[in-house]
């Protein structure tokens, strides 16, 4: 009898049964522990194992490097040129006594000068500080992802084997899941967020809402697979203050959103962001501006300290650099959130770009291709610093006080502090900093008034 | 010369400069880069690296104007400027420099030329007059053979 059953519904059966055991393995390892917070320590081991096998694969790609006698392309991470930080005066009275070796003290314009600008200028030409930052950093050894490949080369039958199961796990086994993941855990935000705005407002209330989102943030990060570690934790924000911490990409806002429970503010969008947006707001109070309220400066900053004020108020989490980059410095804080007045609770996130570059470039890819990306990488694996509070000084203006907390951010997560504004990645720079150079150098030709007693 | 190392990194440098993807660069790519706009001679700088008329520069000629400035590496940068170093590229630099001030290519720094440049470099904070004398004294100093202008010879020994 069982051999006149027909084939295909054997097949239908096999498929049913094996779709039952995933959602159920899913629904224990995963979903389970998202809800309640913790973890089997999967995620580690897998991290560890991956690490074990980029090591082999990079001793396999210098082996074969050297036996073909092939020069291999490292990047240079700390840029092209070894410079030490001078000054514009340093720097030409140096060049004036390699010359002629005057007097130096008397302020006077040399022909050599133009050394030091012309210097200056190929130097930024061949390496400079600003645009490396708005692409992907580039990595000292493989991680088996063929956008990463620079070598280019067939190194060994074995490394091709390897890459190939690894674009099979990743794009057969893991996308899926993680795909799976996602659609749960945006649906459970949207109707869970939903459900709770329904009920009156109270502590029932909050507390709710406040595991909801949550549970909802925890299932997104282990849709990323995302490896976080997090340091510092009796530091994380409180009511009434501000967190800042630096932009790398969207995903900044899920990894700090599972640890804490914060109020967002950003832009109104539409589609499916906008769904969410909306659901989000009946449950807990995010602050969300349409797009013609954001050009208006002063509204923001009026609702902002309207929220802060309220002490019973999350925390607010912004952004002060406006713009996503790519992890390797923190460029200018935008001074809007320092002028406050509110406490300021630093975080800085680094991203480990072996197992996933997080880096949004958003010249480049929209934001569902970078998801997808994303979600084919081996994994998002990053550390998350909370910073002690920090309060404007009386002493202090408000474009000093941003300087200071992004300093403070800086050193923590090892990142180059820069001056220069992230929105250089799409417009030009003003020309007031030329005019800054052009002052300092004419003060060195001509002095102050007072020096100046030639006829 | 430069080395196969050096080469790959400028080309990479290239490729990341060159937003059209069209394997040459124009100027608005080089303005691209903001340390470079805000140097006050940035505009002549972008100048030399474009040959007579044209608007764009491919990685053959990008690579040549470079080469006269060759990377500082670590174990170079100990090298003074007067070193043992080929007479070649000291001769080079300085060709490249006095291109900078020479707009017309006649090998004479003339005072209108040299006034030029001067203003490029301290913009709006000296006035006419003093740039003037200045000009004028910088050429008194440095011309020998009485023409009111400075050769590529007298460029060198100052």
């Amino acid at each position: 009898m069982f051999l006149l059953l027909p084939f295909d519904s054997l097949v239908v059966n096999l498929l049913g049964i094996s779709i039952t055991v995933l959602f159920t393995l899913l629904l224990v390892f995963i979903i389970v522990p998202a809800i309640f917070g913790v973890s089997f320590g999967i995620r580690k081991v897998y991290m560890k194992t991956l690490l074990k096998i980029f090591q082999w694969a990079t001793l396999r790609i210098e082996r074969g490097a050297k036996e073909k006698n092939h020069p291999l392309y490292k990047p240079y991470v700390n840029g092209i040129i070894a410079k030490d930080p001078t000054s514009l005066e340093e720097e030409i009275k140096e060049i004036r006594r390699s010359g002629s070796g005057k007097a130096l003290d008397t302020p006077e314009f040399e022909l050599s000068d133009i050394f030091y600008f012309c210097r200056k200028g190929i130097e930024t030409i061949m390496d400079d500080e600003v645009t490396k930052r708005f692409s992907a950093e580039e990595l000292e050894s493989w991680n088996l992802l063929s956008r990463t490949n620079y070598n280019f080369q067939y190194i060994s039958l074995r490394l091709t084997v390897l890459w190939g199961l690894g674009v099979l796990i990743r794009y057969c086994f893991l996308l899926p899941l993680r795909i799976a993941l996602a659609f749960t855990g945006i649906s459970l935000l949207v109707t869970g967020t939903t459900v709770v705005g329904y009920l009156p407002n109270g502590r029932c209330k909050e507390f709710l809402s406040k595991h909801v989102h949550l549970m909802c943030y925890r299932i997104c990060v282990r849709a990323l697979t995302a490896i976080i570690t997090y340091h510092h934790r009796e530091n994380r924000p409180r009511n009434g203050g501000i967190c800042v911490a630096n932009h790398t990409s969207p995903i900044d806002v899920i990894i700090l959103a599972s640890d804490g429970y914060y109020a967002m503010v950003g832009q109104v969008h539409g589609g499916l962001m906008g769904v969410i947006q909306r659901a989000m707001v009946k449950a807990c109070p995010h602050v969300w501006f349409e797009r013609s309220e954001v050009k208006d400066r002063h509204l923001v900053a009026k609702r902002l300290t309207e929220h802060v004020q309220d002490r019973s108020k999350l925390p607010i989490l912004i952004f002060p650099e406006g713009t996503c980059i790519n992890n390797t410095s923190v460029m200018m804080f935008k001074k809007g959130s320092f002028e406050i007045g509110a406490t300021v609770y630093p975080v800085a996130i680094k991203y480990d770009p072996q197992f996933g570059d997080a880096f949004w470039n958003s010249s480049k890819y929209g934001m569902v291709t970078y998801l997808l990306r994303m979600m084919s990488s081996w994994a998002i694996v990053c550390s998350v610093w909370y910073l002690p509070p920090m309060t404007r000084q009386p002493e202090e203006d408000a474009v000093q006080f941003a300087n200071r907390v992004k300093s403070a951010i800086a050193r923590q997560g090892g990142l180059v502090d820069l001056l220069w504004d992230g929105g250089l990645k799409r417009e030009k720079v003003k020309d007031t900093f030329k005019e800054e150079q052009q002052k300092l150098y004419s003060k060195m030709i001509v002095g102050n008034h007072e020096d100046r007693s030639r006829s | 010369s430069v080395s196969h190392s050096q080469i790959t990194r400028l080309y990479s440098r290239f490729t990341s400069l060159d937003k059209g993807e069209n394997g040459t660069l124009s100027r608005e790519d080089f303005q691209r880069i903001p340390e470079l706009a805000i140097n006050p001679l940035g505009d002549r700088i972008i100048n030399a690296f474009f040959p007579e008329g044209e608007d764009q520069v491919n990685f053959r000629g990008f690579m040549r104007t470079l080469a006269h400035f060759r990377p500082i590496e670590d174990n170079e940068k100990s090298k003074d400027q007067d070193g043992p170093e080929p007479l070649n590229s000291r001769s080079n630099k300085l060709h490249f420099a006095f291109r900078l001030y020479d707009l017309d290519k006649d090998d004479k720094i003339s005072r209108d030329e040299l006034l030029q440049v001067l203003r490029m470099m301290v913009g709006v904070n000296i006035s006419d007059e003093q740039l003037g004398s200045i000009a004028d004294r910088t050429i008194q100093e440095a011309d020998q053979d009485g023409d009111s202008a400075i050769s590529f010879a007298e460029f060198v020994k100052v």
